[in-house]
């Protein structure tokens, strides 16, 4: 009996009710892949866009030549920041719940991602990144009383209550505003790259997107442009699964994201998302290439968005329940964890007290937040910053509207 | 003082702005070695580096988001859409994030791009050689929109445009850029040098954003234009002998709504002229300002002249751009009116 012919449309691999098998997703084995010379001919390293660079293994152990050889306090410091984000992410999704945020978005299952990455960069380095990477400003130690005052959209907000919330701006952490527009920062990072190269200056940009985005044309602008003038970027495709309820299948029909930046003649990097290590790795052999100026470096991490999108969405309706308990991948946070009690620098007992200080510290900066007003009572910012900002100067005809509304 | 056309200004004023300021760079579709296909580059790489004057994929997104990434960083870009009518890929870009930039960052962020980009009809362009889309971004708060008409305003508001720290875009008629051109496109091409603002200074020299002028006094009517369609203006009202005073705008955003209220009460009487389709366009915007100010010194309805609600036409150029009989008709009925 002959098929019927008819559009191919694909579908996610589980659905509500399935009993989800990664199985087939075939990982590499930590340590299988060779780390490269900073210097190599990417046409050389084409294989690494369809393995992944992984350094922990299954039994917490790094291994393999991409281990970075960290020290214990970095990957303390490394652990303290994810634990944060995580704390911080539930602390704000339960104040959303309680109508404090008008929106919120968090990064569990993803935390390794923008501190590893963070980590391994220098702090004028530029930072590009979508709303699921605010990690980046613990890793650069934003005050957290900021953070909040923005997620609250108070009076201390420093965007002034335009943006809604996990739509940072950090100028002093070079962390770039985040739009909404999903992807349209990509293209941006590599012109600032290109900014860099033309000042002679030896700092990098590096952007994010997911999964879905890389659909978008801005991706392709971006990589393109990257390649062309040999920027000195690094661009991160961050596959998560998932964009909304637009399994990845949707966005792509290559074998692997990373395996696009091969015909960019990119160096072309999958690394497992999940692992502080591989990621922190593969970033700075990132950077350090791009410092020598030999350009981008395109990277897919790979990982599993475990959360909702953000607090508009219910995952239930699109996708199993507990996909992410079946994730090949783990947890990050676990796994940097388990890696610091084998090595003999870290304990559970440890790890309790510190998400108890963290907690406290979040709650503490919360109240802090709270003083400076609050999105349903105010003070918000004032009503004539309605027309700062538009301009450098307000051109007549705002300042006209400005005294129409009577401020 | 030296003779220009408008591709001779345009390059003058890239040209002392490249030397004034080493953050300026150049980029677009077919600028650098080539010095771009109307020639308002020419010569420019070869002057200062290919890093500072080159060439970009054909990718209008691309060139956009890329010069707002080196804005952020620091840099001055001046970046061309080789016809305004492929500015549309690169809208999002434009409106979502070179307009807002400095307002969704509290002011932490801003990128000093302007975008040059050549409109307008009269060069049998068809409809992908001849849009006017300027309504699209006098709609965005956060752009600053400019249009010259002659080679002098085009240098003085070029070099004002890059050295102002908001983003503009910067349209060039470029059925102007040989010659201004009155709308009779039978008459031989007319250059430069029969109109006063050919005349343009080789130095450094500024005009203020939002300031119009006054391209011919008159008392009857007040004609409110920009681009191209200041020079058909002008002649409709020399050959009509309606004594029509005709204003260039020079600048949409931020608008010299002084210039055109002082006008409209002499007068008491207005037409708006402009080459893009009506509905929707800038003149609807004009008509209601000056509705707002001026009703009482009216002593008729407002009429425009404006390109008609289609597509630009190819063999029917001529019966879609607004023409001097179009103008004089409008200036009659608003005048006996």
């Amino acid at each position: 009996m002959s098929k019927k012919k008819t559009l191919h449309v694909p579908d996610a691999p589980f659905r509500p009710g399935d009993k989800p098998d990664f199985k087939n997703l075939n990982l590499p084995k930590a340590g299988e892949s060779e780390k490269p010379d900073v210097l190599v001919d990417p046409s050389e390293i084409r294989d690494l866009a369809f393995g992944l660079v992984r350094v922990l293994d299954d039994k917490n152990k790094a291994v393999g030549s991409w281990d970075p050889k960290l020290k214990p306090s970095v990957l303390k410091e490394g652990l303290r920041n994810m634990t944060l984000l995580r704390i911080f992410d539930d602390r704000m999704l339960t104040m959303q719940r309680q109508g404090k945020l008008s929106f919120y978005m968090k990064s569990l299952g993803e935390e390794a991602v923008a501190i590893a990455q963070g980590m391994a960069l220098r702090p004028d380095d530029i930072l590009f990144p979508s709303y699921r990477q605010p990690g980046l400003q613990f890793v650069r130690g934003r005050n957290l009383v900021d953070m909040i005052c923005h997620c609250i959209t108070n009076a201390k907000d420093n965007v002034k209550g335009r943006q809604m919330p996990v739509h940072y701006s950090w100028k002093e952490g070079n962390l770039v505003s985040i739009s909404s527009p999903v992807g349209t920062q990509f293209p941006q990072a590599v012109g600032c790259a290109m900014a860099s190269a033309y000042k002679g200056e030896d700092n990098v940009s590096i952007s994010w997107l997911g999964d879905g985005t890389a659909a978008e044309g801005d991706f392709h602008y971006a990589i393109n442009f990257a390649s062309v003038y040999k920027a000195p970027v690094i661009l991160n495709v961050v596959n998560n699964q998932w964009a909304i309820s637009t399994h990845k299948n949707f966005s792509s029909g290559e074998a692997t994201f990373a395996s696009r930046g091969i015909a960019y003649d990119l160096p072309s990097i999958r690394v497992d998302g999940n692992d502080f290590l591989a990621l922190y790795s593969v970033t700075s052999w990132a950077a350090e290439r791009a410092r020598k100026g030999e350009g981008a470096t395109f990277i897919e991490v790979f990982t599993y968005r475990a959360e909702a999108h953000s607090t508009s969405d219910d995952p239930t309706r699109y996708r199993p329940k507990d996909e992410w308990k079946s994730w090949p991948l783990g947890d990050p946070l676990e796994r940097l964890k388990n890696h610091l009690i084998d090595l003999g620098e870290w304990s559970n007992t440890d790890q309790k007290k510190l998400e108890k200080e963290l907690d406290e510290l979040v709650i503490k900066s919360y109240k802090e937040a709270e003083k400076h007003g609050t999105l349903t009572d105010g003070p918000w910012a004032s009503e004539e910053t309605l027309f700062e900002d538009v301009y450098k100067k307000p051109p007549r005809h705002l300042r006209k509207q400005r005294q129409e509304l009577g401020i | 003082m030296p003779q220009m056309n408008i591709i001779q200004s345009v390059n003058s004023a890239l040209d002392i702005i490249l030397e004034k300021d080493s953050n300026v760079c150049i980029f677009g579709e077919d600028v650098g070695y080539f010095g771009g296909v109307f020639r308002c580059t020419d010569g420019l790489q070869e002057k200062y580096g290919k890093h500072r004057v080159f060439d970009s994929p054909l990718s209008e997104g691309g060139i956009l988001s890329t010069a707002i990434g080196m804005g952020i960083n620091g840099l001055r870009p001046v970046a061309e859409i080789q016809f305004s009518d492929y500015i549309f890929p690169a809208f999002d870009q434009i409106t979502n994030e070179l307009a807002k930039l400095r307002y969704r960052s509290g002011g932490e962020y801003w990128a000093p791009v302007t975008v040059r980009t050549p409109c307008g009809g009269g060069i049998r362009g068809g409809h992908y050689h001849s849009q006017s889309p300027e309504a699209y971004f006098t709609h965005t708060p956060g752009l600053k929109v400019v249009m010259p008409s002659n080679p002098y305003d085009t240098k003085g508001l070029l070099i004002t445009s890059i050295e102002d720290d908001d983003p503009v875009i910067f349209f060039e008629p470029k059925r102007l850029y040989n010659g201004p051109f009155d709308g009779d496109h039978k008459k031989a091409a007319l250059k430069w040098d029969i109109h006063p603002k050919g005349e343009v200074p080789e130095d450094y020299y500024s005009i203020p954003l939002g300031q119009a002028s006054i391209e011919r006094a008159g008392s009857k009517v007040t004609v409110l234009t920009y681009g191209t369609m200041v020079h058909v203006a002008r002649e409709a009202a020399e050959s009509s002998g309606i004594d029509a005073e005709i204003i260039d705008l020079r600048s949409l955003v931020p608008l010299d709504i002084d210039t055109i209220q002082e006008s409209v009460e002499k007068t008491g009487r207005c037409v708006i002229v402009h080459e893009a389709p009506r509905t929707s366009g800038f003149g609807g915007e004009l008509s209601a300002q000056v509705q707002e100010l001026c009703f009482y010194h009216l002593e008729a309805p407002i009429v425009r002249v404006t390109g008609w609600d289609t597509p630009f036409p190819h063999s029917l150029e001529w019966h879609y751009f607004p023409s001097q009989e179009r103008v004089i008709e409008a200036m009659k009925k608003v005048v006996e009116g």
